[in-house]
């Protein structure tokens, strides 16, 4: 089979609640429920049946609201929390037959250390702050089972210069940085192993323009040099719309529409995307 | 024989006491470098000034033993002196300075330079015993990285000195991987003594009292000092210099200053052994 037709994700049925659930809201009645909390039992359903699959070399832009649930589903897959239920492949992982959610935590270090990179929004999540910017990147390396100081040196050197770190830097501890800064540490730590899927959080909300268009050019840049998937997660359609390949829109926790980024920004379907991409322009 | 009439069980402790903390023990030489919880005991001196060491002392002391308590190498220091004061005071057992004589060893931060012998028992007082605690504050976490063999951190720690000071700067404390399994703080021995804990003839045993841990490297483990391919590890290197005193060399010294002259002189850390060295050749030259 081409490779290209065998998504490298693929996640099913992906559920994660806050709460144990109770009778009033175990039917999911939509009149018992405000948005996803329930008022009885105080749960809060943040991903609800969420499915769907990346491709090698593909960007897949998740879009919604804040509180829809995107940040959680990140969260899920980099396992930072655990999934209720749910299920996901990697099909470079044990042939794509283990589900991911079910590894040990051995395990599950070892798919994030090789197989995944993140950056998260708030650069404190990602990197230490009081380490050296070369040790951040390290550190990935270190988790991979890399042993040899200057190898390590020389690869952390050579992905600061690619994010547009002055090598002089290098040694500096990221809190001393700016915020642009800080992130662009955190996306050459998060591709230290070449790792074939990388998960972006609202990458560039909180950076002033210029900082952004730049981060942006990057990411894009690295990922046609590299080929690696990435699954980016904004609530920003104008970097969605520049980045993402195909687009899921989310809403209270579900996925509401799904598509080509192109026609989701030019035809919506749902009422909500609608509302969304009119709320663009 | 009790040297003082004392209202206190032998051994300080009461049975109680000493059967929970052997069974802390056990389980620590069942697994070599892991931590083992323990309820750490209030003491007559203070936490932090060995009471971990003290308590299992106390614990696995019998009335046949011979103990040699040293501080930083020191057979008389004050903290030395009154740890091995109350363990008499309480047991009425023999001490000795003697490292061969003794069958237990209780030490602050050093492992003596007369080699240990099977059956002897080391035990070593430990202020931090969590290797990985500069790199995660928290213990639930720690808990979880020990569980899973996650050891990054620890290297990460040493790769950072590497990258600020261009060689691995610990001075004491340098973590081992014992049995590739554990990665362990051996307490604040210098890089000097890492070594003898590999494959050693006598137990290890580590407490902490504060930090309420016990851990242990049973006889003939393999230790083995964390280091990079191209930064292997170093123990501190006395080379060209030999004791002012006894005149040997390959031992750990001290660098002292001569008050008057103002120049620096080295000497044996391990005073025992020092004074040991002393007798013999003194011995030697009355022949």
């Amino acid at each position: 089979m081409n490779e290209f037709d065998s998504p490298i994700l693929s996640v099913r049925h992906l559920n994660k609640q806050f709460g144990n659930g109770c009778e009033s809201c175990r039917t999911q009645n939509p009149e018992q429920m405000l948005k996803n909390y329930c008022p009885v039992c105080g749960t809060v359903y943040a991903c609800k049946d969420v499915s769907f699959d990346v491709y090698p070399g593909e960007v897949l832009g998740i879009v919604g609201e804040s509180g829809s649930g995107k940040s959680t589903l990140m969260k899920c897959l980099y396992f930072d929390q655990e999934v209720t239920s749910g299920v996901a492949y990697i099909h470079t992982y044990k042939d794509g037959k283990k589900n991911l959610f079910e590894e040990s935590g051995q395990y599950k270090r070892y798919i994030r250390n090789h197989l995944m990179g993140k950056v998260y929004q708030n650069p404190i999540l990602g990197l230490k702050m009081d380490f050296s910017s070369i040790g951040n990147i390290a550190e990935k390396l270190i988790s991979a089972g890399e042993r040899h100081v200057g190898t390590m040196e020389a690869r952390g050197i050579e992905l600061l210069d690619h994010v547009c770190i002055p090598i002089h830097r290098s040694k500096e501890a990221p809190k001393n940085f700016s915020g642009g800064m800080q992130q662009r540490v955190q996306i050459a730590k998060a591709l230290s192993n070449k790792p074939p899927l990388l998960l972006l959080d609202e990458v560039t909300t909180g950076l002033d323009l210029s900082v952004q268009a730049s981060v942006l050019d990057l990411i894009k840049n690295l990922q046609r040099e590299l080929e690696i998937s990435i699954v980016l997660v904004s609530h920003d359609l104008g970097v969605i719309r520049m980045l993402a390949d195909r687009t899921l829109v989310m809403l209270e926790g579900r996925v509401i529409e799904q598509g080509l980024t192109d026609q989701i920004l030019e035809d919506p379907q749902h009422q909500y995307t609608q509302q969304l991409v009119h709320s663009l322009l | 024989m009790m040297t003082t009439a004392t209202a206190y069980n032998f051994a300080f402790f009461d049975e109680g006491s000493k059967r929970e903390i052997r069974r802390a023990t056990l389980k620590a030489i069942s697994i070599p470098g892991y931590q083992v919880p323990f309820a750490s005991r209030e003491m007559p001196i203070a936490r932090g000034w060995g009471t971990g060491g003290l308590q299992l002392t106390l614990s696995l002391v019998g009335k046949n033993d011979t103990m040699k308590v040293i501080d930083q190498g020191a057979d008389e220091s004050v903290n030395a002196v009154n740890i091995k004061k109350l363990i008499e005071n309480t047991t009425g057992i023999g001490k000795t300075d003697e490292t061969s004589e003794a069958t237990i060893i209780q030490s602050r931060h050093r492992i003596p330079e007369v080699p240990l012998t099977k059956g002897q028992i080391l035990v070593l007082q430990v202020p931090l015993p969590e290797p990985l605690r500069a790199f995660e504050a928290s213990e639930l976490e720690t808990k979880k990285l020990h569980a899973e063999k996650e050891y990054s951190g620890a290297w990460l720690m040493l790769f950072e000195q590497i990258m600020k000071y261009g060689n691995m700067a610990t001075d004491a404390d340098h973590p081992v991987m014992v049995e590739n399994r554990y990665v362990m703080a051996p307490s604040p021995i210098p890089r000097f003594d890492n070594p003898k804990m590999n494959h050693s003839d006598a137990l290890i045993l580590l407490g902490a009292g504060r930090e309420k841990k016990v851990y242990a490297v049973p006889p003939y483990t393999r230790v083995v000092s964390l280091a990079f391919q191209d930064h292997p590890f170093e123990p501190e290197s006395f080379e060209g210099e030999s004791c002012k005193v006894c005149g040997a060399n390959s031992v750990f010294m001290d660098e002292l200053v001569e008050e008057e002259s103002g120049e620096t002189y080295y000497q044996c850390n391990d005073t025992s052994y020092c004074i040991e060295r002393l007798n013999q050749a003194q011995e030697e030259g009355a022949l």
